[in-house]
């Protein structure tokens, strides 16, 4: 949007305490009436430094704190770091632990997708969507809890297995789960995706061009959302996601120019109904198994580096280990989705209107904890 | 493209630029000479048999006799990655900035400059990013020696 500017600016901080900024972020605003000129983010509110915490941790420890990075999709974030360390390993695991672990993953993926749907229509003024996201993510956690007994950070995936088989019963109560969850998302649809005013707020919003985003780095659903088609489970599988049907979701631009907002809304829908169908997929292919069999007695890697990606909810999730062959990493880097996501976030809500900005930050579906590590 | 030809590519066209590689490694990487990492940045990103246009990864790594940088750069198009290495004296490292080829370089770059003090020359806005403004000292650094006392509180 092309807009013109008085040239009598005002500085307006947006943060850190925000209801829409999901977290702390302080978004420093240089405004022309209502007219945004320049957005400047500010991180770092929730720096923890995990990064040297690892360093002095051995590496099964440092699986609690990968979770408390990204809190709204904690076995994701647990499932890459576990799947690195593997690597480096050269772990295999049996086809029972991949097969949990897949519909682990799959439902942390539905539970982060129903907060960022439901917090981002509660960003935009409608309440009842968020209440109904809840209700139905409410369900998985109950799920998680009965498996691991935690109900947010969970400690669930370790390197070369898993903590406890599954209760008996699970599978009933997932695929119940899965049939009642799959027209509660037509119904969201209905509600909030085609709404009238839901449209006008975003489809207009935050255009990001394909190129501007592999250029920034933005991956997974903001990628997505661009039209950009490319899915790490699909391209580069890891946990054998290469026998799965599942069709990867993109943004078509249908209320507006592609990479609206409203095009990286309707991804995270889509995805979830693909995630119901790998669901169903890996508990029909659930064998019977021991899920400790492959779990190390001393993790001590061979010295080396490896880099490693999968696909979370909001993004790649990339980790970059480097081992001296003690049982300490030398070394965990973090390449996390949501800080390259927060790095574009600048070019595109320049000459936005302040209310669009709430707009643009709540489509990216971004979680402090993990911006800040 | 594999790894091993990347890496031969690189070696043809930067003769000399290329201190070492190894291509059989979990993951494949070649270091690169510091005053070259802008040269053969661009031509991993412009040369279309290569075209990586995404930059996965920059990082540093404290070895405890040297600092490397890290860059792991992948293509969207063919599906290939590689990993070049900088390696920088602990004393006063530095290194050109890459933000002019992938843009998310500014901020990996910031990060890298506020957890190890590596200096970007020409970046655009070298600052701290996660630290504080007045942060004393590069907390990923082997011999980072952790503050009692910040701003007269204890930490």
């Amino acid at each position: 949007m092309e807009a013109v500017y008085s040239g009598d600016m005002m500085t307006l901080n947006m943060g850190p305490q925000h209801p829409s900024t999901h977290g702390v972020l302080r978004l420093e605003l240089k405004t022309d009436g209502e007219i945004v000129a320049d957005a400047i983010p500010h991180i770092g509110y929730l720096h923890r430094c995990f990064e040297k915490h690892a360093e002095n941790i051995d590496y099964p420890g440092v699986i609690p704190f990968v979770d408390r990075m990204d809190y709204c999709a904690a076995m994701n974030m647990e499932l890459g770091y576990v799947l690195t360390v593997e690597k480096l390993m050269g772990i295999q695991v049996n086809n029972r632990v991949r097969c949990i672990r897949i519909v682990m993953a799959e439902l942390g993926r539905i539970a982060s997708h129903l907060i960022a749907a439901g917090t981002y229509g509660n960003d935009i003024g409608s309440f009842t969507p968020f209440m109904w996201c809840f209700r139905d993510r409410e369900t998985i956690l109950d799920l998680f809890e009965e498996t691991c007994g935690a109900r947010l950070l969970y400690n669930y995936i370790w390197i070369g297995g898993l903590m406890h088989d599954l209760k008996p019963g699970f599978e009933k109560k997932v695929l119940d789960f899965i049939d009642y969850f799959e027209p509660q998302v037509d119904n969201l649809n209905r509600l909030l995706s085609d709404n009238y005013i839901f449209v006008r707020r975003t489809a207009n919003v935050g255009i990001l061009p394909p190129e501007l985003a592999i250029s920034y780095g933005v991956t997974g659903p903001n990628l997505r959302g661009s039209g950009v088609d490319f899915d790490v489970r699909r391209d580069e599988p890891y946990l054998g996601y290469e026998d799965y049907d599942f069709e990867v979701a993109v943004g078509k631009g249908d209320y507006g120019p592609l990479g609206s907002c409203w095009d990286r809304y309707i991804v995270r829908i889509r995805e979830v109904k693909e995630s119901c169908k790998i669901i169903r997929q890996a508990v029909a292919k659930l064998t019977p198994g021991d899920v400790r069999e492959s779990v190390p007695k001393r993790v001590r890697p061979p010295a080396g580096e490896v880099y490693m990606r999968s696909e979370c909810p909001r993004g790649e999730l990339g980790y970059y280990i480097v081992s001296d062959g003690s049982p300490k990493p030398y070394r965990v880097k973090v390449k996390s989705p949501c800080f390259t996501a927060m790095s574009v976030f600048r070019e595109i809500s320049r000459g936005a209107m302040i209310a669009d900005i709430v707009a643009i930050l709540g489509s990216f579906d971004i979680v402090l904890g993990e911006i800040d590590r | 493209m594999n790894p091993q030809e990347v890496c031969a590519l690189l070696t043809e066209k930067f003769a000399g630029k290329i201190l070492d590689s190894q291509t059989d490694a979990v993951n494949p990487w070649s270091a690169v000479e510091p005053a070259s990492v802008l040269e053969v940045c661009r031509f991993l990103r412009e040369d279309s048999r290569l075209s990586m246009d995404h930059l996965e990864l920059l990082g540093g790594v404290d070895y405890k006799d040297r600092i490397e940088v890290v860059y792991v750069v992948y293509s969207m198009a063919q599906r290939h990655r590689y990993t070049l290495k900088c390696r920088l004296p602990r004393e006063a490292p530095a290194v050109h900035t890459v933000e002019s080829i992938w843009g998310v370089a500014n901020w990996h770059e910031r990060e890298a400059y506020d957890m190890f003090g590596i200096t970007f020359e020409g970046h655009s806005d070298l600052r701290r990013i996660l630290c504080s403004d007045d942060w004393e000292g590069y907390p990923l650094r082997k011999d980072y020696v952790f503050p009692k006392i910040y701003h007269e509180m204890p930490v």
